[in-house]
Formats: C-alpha cells, structure tokens, sequence
C-alpha cells in the first residue's frame, strides 16, 4: 500500500541516516549473565519464596505485595500464614518491615529499598532488571576496607552486607592485569567465576597517560553450599523477585494471545467488509 | 417553523419495526439535525478514493484519545494524587484492583501510541501538502491538538510519582525558570511550591484530566469541521471538488460511510493488533514507553545521574541541549526548543510550491524533507542518551561531545528545512500535477 515514491523516499532518508558516524559507546560497564529463570517453575518460585522471606524481608520490605498473592505460585492461604510469615501479620496484608528508616540509614548509610519491583527498575541497555540482581547476588567478596567487611563486583561500595555468606562461603577478589586489550578480553571471556574487566586510564611517572587492563574475578569460598547450588539458590530467588515485580505477568501474556486469535477473526472479519464494500470502487 | 418542514424519515433496514423507527427518527430529526448531520459528515462527505497507507493515522489517533479517555476514567477511580500515596496507588492498581494491570498497560502503552500515530498523520501531511490552501486552519487546529497533547502527556508523565516522572517534571518546570527577569517566580507559580511536591501533583492531576482533555476535544472537532468543510486532500495533492459529475458529486469522491467507515475499522483492527503485541508482551516497549527509573518512588533527594524525557520529547529535548548557554543563561535553548515545536504554525506560508503532493515536488523538497526526518530521528535518539553517548572528538575540537556535535549540526538542518523552504520550494523542479487522482 506504501506507493512507490514514499517507498524510494524513505530508502533515501534510511541511506543518508546509514552514512552518519554511529560510534560505539566508551564506557562498557558491567557484562551482566542472563539469570537463566523459569517463570513457571513452582517449586524455583516456592523456594525463591522461602529464601526471600527468610533473608530479605528483614531490611528490605516489599510494600505492595500481599502475603495472600503467594496463592499465584501453588501455595495456600495456611501454607502461607505458617511458614511464611514470622511477624504474624494477618494473611491478606503487606510485606512489611519493622526496620526504621532513620536507624537504617544511620546503620547502612542509606534505607534498603522495597524490593516489590526491584527487578524492574533494575533494567538498563546492559540487561533486564532480573540479570542485575542474578549478578548481584553472585558478586560479593570479602574487603576489610568497607565499613560491614562486604564489596560488590557489580554495585561497588554497596551499603548492604553478604546477607547470604553462610550459603555461599565467603567469596575473595582476584586480580589480573593486562597490558593489552585483546589478552584482557580473551582472560575474560575464559574466566570461569563472574567476572568484571576495568579499563585504567593513568599517568605514569613521566606524566604520560598509558592504559591498561584490570580483570577482577570473584574466588568462591566454603559455604554450606557448593557453587552450583549456590547459583541455584540465587536463580530461585530472582525467579521470586521477578515474579513479585509484576504478579499479573503470565496471565498477561495468556490473555494476549487469546486476545491477538480474536483480533485475528475479528481481521477476516474486517478484510472481507471492506474488500467487498471496495469492489464497486475498483 | 422550519423544523416541522422537514421531510419524515423512512426506515427500511429494522423489518418488522421500521413503523417505530422512522416515526422515532423523525421525532428527533424535526427538533435535532440528525440526518443532515449524518448526510454531511458521513454518507455524504465525499472523500478521495485514493486514500493510501498514511490515511489511517487520523482515525487511528482518534481512536486512541478515546482509548485514552476510556482507560483513564477507570484509572482515576484508583489512582491517588497525592505524593504520599501515587506511586502506592499505581501499583495497587496493578496487583490488587480486578483487571487493573490491563487498564493502566492500555494507558501507558496508549501514550506512545497516541504520539506515533500523532507523528505519522504529520508526516503524512507534510508529504502530501495538506496544510497548503485552502486548508491552513486544519493544520493549525492539528498543530494546537499537537501541542496540547504534549501538555497532556507532560501533566500524566508526573502521576506514578516514580524517580522520571519527579525529575523529568523538575527539570521542564526549572526551564521557565530561564525566562529573564520573571523566571525563578514563572517556575514557583507554576509549581506552587519551591520543589516539585505535593501541590504540584495535585494541579497537574487536575489538569490532566479535566482541563486539557476538554481543550483537546473541542480542538479535535474544530480539526474535524474544518476538514469536513474544505474537504480532504488525497496523495496526489489535486482537489477532487474540482472535478464534479452532473449530480454536483466530485467524480473520484466516495462517501465517506461506508467505504471509509469500513476501510478505517480495518485500519483499527490492524493497529489493535501491533497495539496488543506492545501491550501484552512488551508493555514497557524496552525501557520507552515505561521508563525503568520510574519503578523507583519520587526521592526529592536523589538526582538520577542520567534524566532523559519520554521518547516523544527527545527530538526538542535535544534541541535544547544544542544550544548553548549565552550570557549565562539557558534561556536561547528554551526559545529554540520553543520555536522548532511552533515553527510548524507557518508551514502553509513557508511551501510556495506550485504543488502540493511529494509525488510532484521535485528533488529540492524531497531531499529537504528527507533530511529533516533523518535529523528528525538522530535528534529523538540522542534526547534519551547522555550527551556523551559518542565519546569525545579529540583536541582539535577541543574534545567536545560528539553527540553534542552532531546534535548542533542536526537542529541546524531542523530549522534550515523551514527557513529555506520558500525559497527552495519555489524554484525547485517540480513534475506536472495529473487532472484527475491517480491509482
């Protein structure tokens, strides 16, 4: 339907926008893994359920998911009131904390936030919001230098402490330099353990800028849980976390398929009308 | 009593009540002008038949400010302007309210689809020369419809109360805040409180719903009445009124019902489709049509290192950031973004072609138009990045921004493709216009 000359206008604005200078972007930030979830897997959710309960729900609050919504992911309301909810708050309430705001910031240098969408804002161009976290969770190491003896591989500085060190052992950082990038980069991509490459602009003695390469890697630790389970663990959890951020989200996309075969009827519908209306036309 | 004159309706498609019908319909037809209503505007508004793709923008849109109007009732009956409680309430809505995540996912997807189709029905008008006499006052009700739109979507923007739509609404608000002399009081007035705040929440809300809307419907039938008087304008930019048959009717018109009618419902099922697709598998249209940011709470505290507007924006955002800062103040980049929404007022005065239609218009324009789509989109891109998003040139530019570059070079080309256009569209080398449409 597009006529011909708005077809060769546009390839000739398509071809002029091609020949503008696209340069790649400076700053690379931090490679994320893909959290490797399962959005209908009950049990991953259950258990991402349990962990977030038992080790999140302390500090952080999740303030606008209710207890009862837990129904969504196979559970019932007994279920709930018994083993997930130690404050007993009735069943139909909120996920809140006790922690006060002023004494948080006094202890963390900043509130923990609400989780209930965490992984929603924690979206950028680098990956989805469950990625960051996935990443997160994994990227703790020991630093004597930070005032709770915690550092992060991808939030550096972070205020929060290794809430899960017990299950993951206490993890170290191990560095390596390179000289140039493309040994850095293939070090990186070999890296068995999550990784971040840095790229350190610096002046030398002679007050001449050189750059080299920094690949920082976490060194696991003995916790009561091996690696793997660990990692496990950590993908049950963001399973939760993502399913909390929006609970509607597989019905959602439920309803729009059934929604699209309507629209797609309702499209024969349509077409038919109007080629029959037009024929008189034509 | 000329009402009573009027000839009875006759109703011949309800069977068996056609009696109660016709009587019922002339009833209302001596005392409302019901079928010369419906014969003006519909089954008898001749229309071009050579309507093509770009036609549909315009029932579309309107389409969507119904959706829109629709949708957000419903959401009003739960949302809560008040800074202590909106960001709470839009997540209530939801998880808890029945069929709310439907609602406020048509709404927001809505937004970004109201300004593509919006942008499209232009673009359509700038190819085919739709403002050109004798239809100015159509584009410049479409024009105030555009601009009321923005402030539509600026006012809601502010509603979930997350970190973009805080520190979005702050950093529009502080730009009048650059107008000489009044500035810091213009920016307060507006706010009604030193900071973006509560006050500030409660008037948008008020504006967004009741008083922009009303503006906006009255605009659309000013816009609607106006084309339906001149009569549209069809891709080879020729009027069909010029030629008539023996009956008065423009021989390559159509009535507008039903041929129209049905080929517009087609055109809302196709959209409703792409619309669905966003709405259900992609509601936050990667990161543009709900903006990750804005899933934080508005922290007055806490700047978000990077504040870009909703993708609608970008292209007079960028603008903005162009121009540079002289004798100390923002304020000549506020005016450029001012002027490259309100230049498109003059268009109708600016094309002095001989023709209307693109399909005629010789290389000149084609060209000019064609560049300013490309700085069009460049400039739209570059709004959502930081201003380093391209690294630096080196010390012979004085390691400037690349981006901020290519930004100042693009609104340049922005503001030449009007300025320029009187002259380069009068001696360009356009083809003859056919008598009649071509299809």
């Amino acid at each position: 339907m597009v006529s011909p000359t708005v077809f060769r206008f546009l390839r000739a604005a398509a071809l002029a926008a091609s020949l503008l200078p696209v340069a790649a972007g400076a700053n690379e930030g931090m490679r994320l893994q893909p959290a490797p979830i399962n959005s209908q897997d009950l049990a991953s959710l259950q258990n991402g359920a349990k962990l977030f309960v038992n080790y999140c729900l302390n500090c952080h609050s999740a303030g606008y998911m209710r207890f009862n919504r837990l129904r969504d992911i196979g559970l019932s309301e007994a279920q709930i009131r018994d083993n997930l909810i130690f404050t007993g708050v009735k069943v139909g309430e909120l996920m809140q904390v006790a922690m006060d705001k002023k004494d948080a910031k006094a202890w963390f240098g900043a509130p923990p936030p609400d989780l209930t969408v965490i992984t929603r804002s924690r979206s950028s161009a680098a990956g989805s919001g469950t990625d960051w976290v996935y990443n997160y969770l994994r990227g703790f190491y020991r630093d004597e230098s930070r005032p709770t003896g915690w550092n992060n591989l991808v939030f550096e500085n972070v205020g929060m402490p290794h809430v899960l060190w017990q299950l993951s052992g206490q993890n170290t950082l191990e560095k390596k330099e390179f000289e140039r990038h493309e040994e850095a980069e293939a070090a990186y991509i070999a890296a068995k353990t999550l990784s971040r490459l840095d790229e350190v602009t610096m002046a030398g003695k002679d007050g001449k800028m050189s750059t080299h390469y920094v690949l920082n890697s976490i060194v696991p630790g003995t916790g009561t849980l091996t690696t793997g389970d660990y990692d496990r663990a950590v993908i049950d959890l963001v399973n939760y976390l993502n399913y909390m951020a929006e609970p509607a989200r597989l019905q959602r996309r439920q309803i729009g398929i059934y929604a699209l075969l309507l629209l797609g009827v309702l499209f024969l519908f349509a077409f038919g009308l109007k080629k029959s209306f037009w024929k008189d036309v034509h | 009593m000329a009402a009573a004159e009027k000839q009875p309706v006759t109703v011949t498609f309800a069977g068996p009540l056609n009696g109660v019908a016709s009587g019922l319909l002339t009833w209302v037809d001596q005392r409302f002008p019901l079928m010369s209503s419906w014969r003006d505007h519909l089954s008898e508004y001749y229309a071009p038949k050579n309507f093509n793709f770009w036609y549909y923008f315009g029932s579309l849109a309107m389409f969507v400010l119904v959706l829109q109007i629709a949708t957000g009732i419903f959401l009003t009956m739960n949302y809560k302007p008040d800074a202590a409680n909106a960001f709470a309430s839009v997540e209530y809505i939801m998880r808890d309210v029945w069929g709310g995540w439907f609602i406020r996912y048509m709404h927001s997807t809505g937004a970004s689809a109201f300004f593509i189709c919006v942008y499209l029905h232009m673009f359509r008008g700038l190819m085919y020369g739709s403002y050109r006499k004798p239809r100015e006052l159509i584009w410049i009700f479409g024009m105030l419809i555009y601009l009321c739109l923005m402030a539509e979507a600026f006012f809601g923007y502010l509603l979930p109360w997350g970190q973009m739509s805080y520190w979005g609404a702050q950093v529009i608000v502080n730009l009048f805040g650059s107008v000489p002399f009044i500035g810091p009081d213009l920016s307060e007035w507006i706010r009604g409180d030193y900071v973006v705040s509560d006050a500030t929440l409660n008037r948008f809300f008020a504006f967004h719903v009741i008083a922009v809307p009303l503006v906006l419907l009255g605009l659309v039938a000013a816009h609607i009445l106006a084309l339906h008087e001149v009569g549209s304008n069809n891709p080879d930019g020729v009027e069909i009124k010029a030629k008539k048959d023996a009956n008065g009717r423009p021989l390559d018109g159509i009535p507008f019902h039903p041929y129209y009618t049905v080929k517009d419902t087609l055109g809302v099922v196709v959209f409703l489709i792409v619309f669905s697709i966003v709405m259900f598998f992609l509601p936050e249209g990667g990161g543009y049509f709900l903006e990750y940011n804005n899933f934080i709470p508005a922290d007055p505290l806490k700047t978000p290192p990077h504040i870009a507007p909703v993708w609608y924006f970008t292209p007079f955002y960028s603008i903005l950031r162009a121009v540079p800062p002289m004798f100390g103040s923002q304020f000549p980049g506020v005016i450029a973004m001012g002027v490259s929404t309100l230049i498109f007022f003059l268009l109708p005065w600016l094309d002095r072609s001989p023709v209307k239609s693109i399909r005629y218009k010789g290389p000149f324009f084609r060209g000019a138009l064609a560049a300013f789509v490309v700085v069009f989109l460049i400039l739209g891109y570059l709004g959502t990045e930081p201003t380093n998003v391209w690294g630096q040139f080196g010390s012979w530019l004085s390691n400037a921004d690349r981006a901020t570059v290519v930004a100042r070079f693009c609104t340049a080309i922005y503001f030449l493709f009007f300025l320029l256009m009187p002259w380069y569209s009068k001696i360009d080398k356009c083809k003859p216009e056919p008598e009649r449409v071509t299809w």
